[in-house]
C-alpha cells in the first residue's frame, strides 16, 4: 500500500504536500470568508509577469522576484479592492488579464516562452531538500501570525468600522493578510502552477465552510481535508501516472461536492 | 453623571469630503454623559459617515473632543463601542456569536477552542444583553433583533466612554425594538456619552435627550419636542418620519 514511498523523490513530495497544504489551507479560511477567490486567483496569474520580469532584469534564480512582485501586485490590487468601487472584481479582471498577457509578451520578445511552460501546471515532484525548509519556515511564519493576528484578521473581515472601534490597525492588518498570501503563492506557484494554485488555497476552506458549525471546526476541518486530499492525491498520482498538483485537486474537488451534499442547513 | 471621568463629548467643524462631494459639512455637536443624542435625516445625509470620521475611518478635517469634568481634557483616550448596521456574514459562515465575541473583545485566538473562564466571562456579559443563550448560533443566521443584542454586548466589552449604534434601517420587528431601547435605557445609567443613529422616530422622541437633524450639515438641534417642531424637520419628514 505504500510502496510509492519507496523513492525519495515521493518522500521529498510527500513533505511538501504535509507542509504546503495546512499552510493553503490555514490562509484559505480567512481568503474565503473576505470573498477574495477572485483577488487570490489573479495573484496566481501575475506570477508569469513576475517570473518575466526576472527574465528581463537577468536574475538567474527569479524565486525571490516573484515573491518581491508578488507582494507589490497584491498591495496594488487591494488598494483597489478597499477604494469601495462598484466594479471592484472588474478592476481585479483587468489586473489579472495584464499579469498573464505582459508576463506572457515578455518572456516570448525573450524568446524562451516553452521553458516557462512548467509555471502553469507546477511540479511538486521536482522540490528539493532546500525548499522545503523554505515551505516549513513559511508554515510557521503563517502559523505565528495567525496566533497573534488571527481576531485581527477576521474583525476586519467581519466589520472594518467595528474592528476600528476596537482600536484595531484595520489597514495595516488588511495588507498583511494579502502580503502573507502573496508571499505564499509565489512561494508555492512552481509546484502547483498558476492554473490550479487558487483551487488548492480556495477547496479546502470551501468544503469545510459547508460542514464546519464554527471557527475552530472551519479550521480544523480545512487542515484534515487539504492535508487528506494531498496524500491521496499524492499516492493517486503515482499509480494512474497523472500529475501531482491536478490529482490533488481532483481529490480536493471531490471532497468538496461531498460536503456540499452534507451541508449544514 | 459624576465619577465618569469624561463628561463631553465635543464635535467641533467637522466636514468629509469624498470624490469632489462634501458628505459632511461643518457639523459641530456637543454629547454628554448620561445622554442619549439621536441624529437623525433623511437617507444619505451624512449621518454614517459622521459616524465613519468619528471613529477615524474616514479622512476629514475638524476635530473630536472628549472633555472630563469642568472641560478639562479626558485623562485617557476614549474608549468607542460602536454598533454597526450590518456585518459582512452570509448565512453559510462557520463563525458563532462566541467566536465573534472572542475575536473583537479579547486576545485569545478565535480558531482555538475557548478556554472555560473566557466563555463564562463572556457568557456573563452577554446575559445582560438577553444574549447568553446566543452564543453558539451562528452568527450569520441571527435574527435583527438578536443581531442588535449581540453587537451591543460587544461593543460594551470593555465598558466603553462612548456608544456610537447604527440601528440598521429594517430587519427588526417592533419586540426588537422595544427590547433594544430598553437596553440604551439601563446603559444610559452606567455613564457613557450615547450617539444614535436611528430611523423610527416614535422611539427617538421617546428616548432621546437632544436630537440633531442632519443634512450634510446640522439643520436643527436640540431637545426632541423643539426639533420635531421645527419647519426643517417638516420638511425633511413631510409625512411625519415613522417607519
Amino acid at each position: 500500500m505504500f510502496d510509492w514511498l519507496s523513492y525519495d523523490f515521493m518522500v521529498t513530495a510527500l513533505w511538501a504536500v504535509l507542509l504546503m497544504v495546512p499552510l493553503m489551507a490555514l490562509l484559505g479560511t480567512m481568503v474565503v470568508n473576505n470573498r477574495m477567490s477572485f483577488f487570490s486567483d489573479a495573484l496566481g496569474h501575475s506570477a508569469l509577469t513576475g517570473v518575466a520580469v526576472g527574465v528581463v532584469a537577468g536574475v538567474s534564480d527569479y524565486r525571490w522576484m516573484l515573491v518581491g512582485f508578488g507582494v507589490v501586485f497584491a498591495l496594488l490590487m487591494n488598494r483597489i479592492r478597499r477604494s469601495r468601487l462598484s466594479s471592484t472584481d472588474t478592476v481585479i479582471g483587468v489586473f489579472s488579464s495584464v499579469g498573464v498577457a505582459l508576463g506572457l509578451a515578455l518572456l516570448s520578445a525573450h524568446g524562451n516562452l516553452s521553458n516557462y511552460q512548467s509555471l502553469l501546471v507546477g511540479d511538486i515532484l521536482s522540490i528539493t531538500g532546500e525548499e522545503l525548509t523554505v515551505l516549513a519556515l513559511a508554515l510557521a511564519v503563517t502559523v505565528a501570525l495567525w496566533l497573534v493576528c488571527f481576531n485581527g484578521f477576521f474583525a476586519v473581515s467581519v466589520s472594518p468600522a467595528l474592528a476600528k472601534s476596537k482600536g484595531l490597525p484595520t489597514a495595516l492588518l488588511d495588507n498583511l493578510f494579502v502580503v502573507l498570501v502573496a508571499v505564499v503563492v509565489m512561494l508555492a506557484i512552481r509546484w502547483v502552477g498558476l492554473l490550479l494554485i487558487n483551487a488548492m488555497l480556495i477547496l479546502p476552506a470551501a468544503s469545510a465552510r459547508n460542514v464546519a458549525r464554527s471557527m475552530r471546526s472551519y479550521h480544523l476541518l480545512s487542515v484534515v481535508f487539504g492535508l487528506f486530499s494531498g496524500v491521496v492525491g499524492l499516492a493517486l498520482s503515482y499509480y494512474q501516472g497523472i500529475a501531482t498538483g491536478p490529482a490533488i485537486i481532483l481529490v480536493l474537488a471531490a471532497v468538496f461536492f461531498g460536503t456540499f451534499l452534507l451541508r449544514k442547513k | 453623571m459624576s465619577g465618569c471621568g469624561l463628561h463631553c463629548l465635543k464635535i467641533n467643524h467637522i466636514t468629509v469630503k469624498a470624490g469632489g462631494n462634501t458628505l459632511v459639512e461643518d457639523v459641530s455637536l456637543h454629547a454628554h454623559c448620561g445622554e442619549i443624542t439621536a441624529l437623525i435625516g433623511r437617507n444619505g445625509a451624512g449621518k454614517s459617515t459622521l459616524f465613519r470620521a468619528l471613529l477615524g475611518e474616514v479622512p476629514h478635517s475638524g476635530e473630536v473632543v472628549f472633555t472630563g469634568h469642568n472641560g478639562t481634557p479626558a485623562k485617557h483616550k476614549p474608549r468607542i463601542g460602536y454598533v454597526p448596521q450590518s456585518l459582512n456574514l452570509d448565512e453559510g459562515s462557520p463563525a458563532t456569536v462566541l467566536d465573534l465575541a472572542v475575536a473583537y473583545t479579547s486576545r485569545w485566538p478565535a480558531f482555538l477552542p475557548v478556554p472555560g473562564k473566557l466563555r463564562r466571562d463572556i457568557a456573563a456579559h452577554f446575559d445582560k444583553f438577553e444574549a447568553a443563550d446566543l452564543l453558539d448560533k451562528p452568527a450569520g443566521r441571527l435574527s435583527g433583533g438578536e443581531r442588535q443584542r449581540v453587537l451591543l454586548a460587544i461593543a460594551t466589552r470593555p465598558h466603553p466612554d462612548m456608544l456610537v449604534l447604527d440601528e440598521p434601517v429594517s430587519g427588526v420587528d417592533e419586540a426588537g425594538l422595544l427590547r433594544f431601547y430598553d437596553l440604551l435605557e439601563q446603559l444610559r445609567q452606567e455613564d457613557m456619552v450615547i450617539l444614535l443613529i436611528s430611523h423610527d422616530l416614535t422611539y427617538v422622541r421617546q428616548h432621546a435627550d437632544r436630537v440633531v437633524l442632519l443634512d450634510q450639515r446640522v439643520l436643527v438641534k436640540g431637545a426632541p419636542d423643539e426639533v420635531f417642531a421645527s419647519p426643517q424637520f417638516r420638511q425633511a419628514f413631510p409625512k411625519g418620519g415613522v417607519r
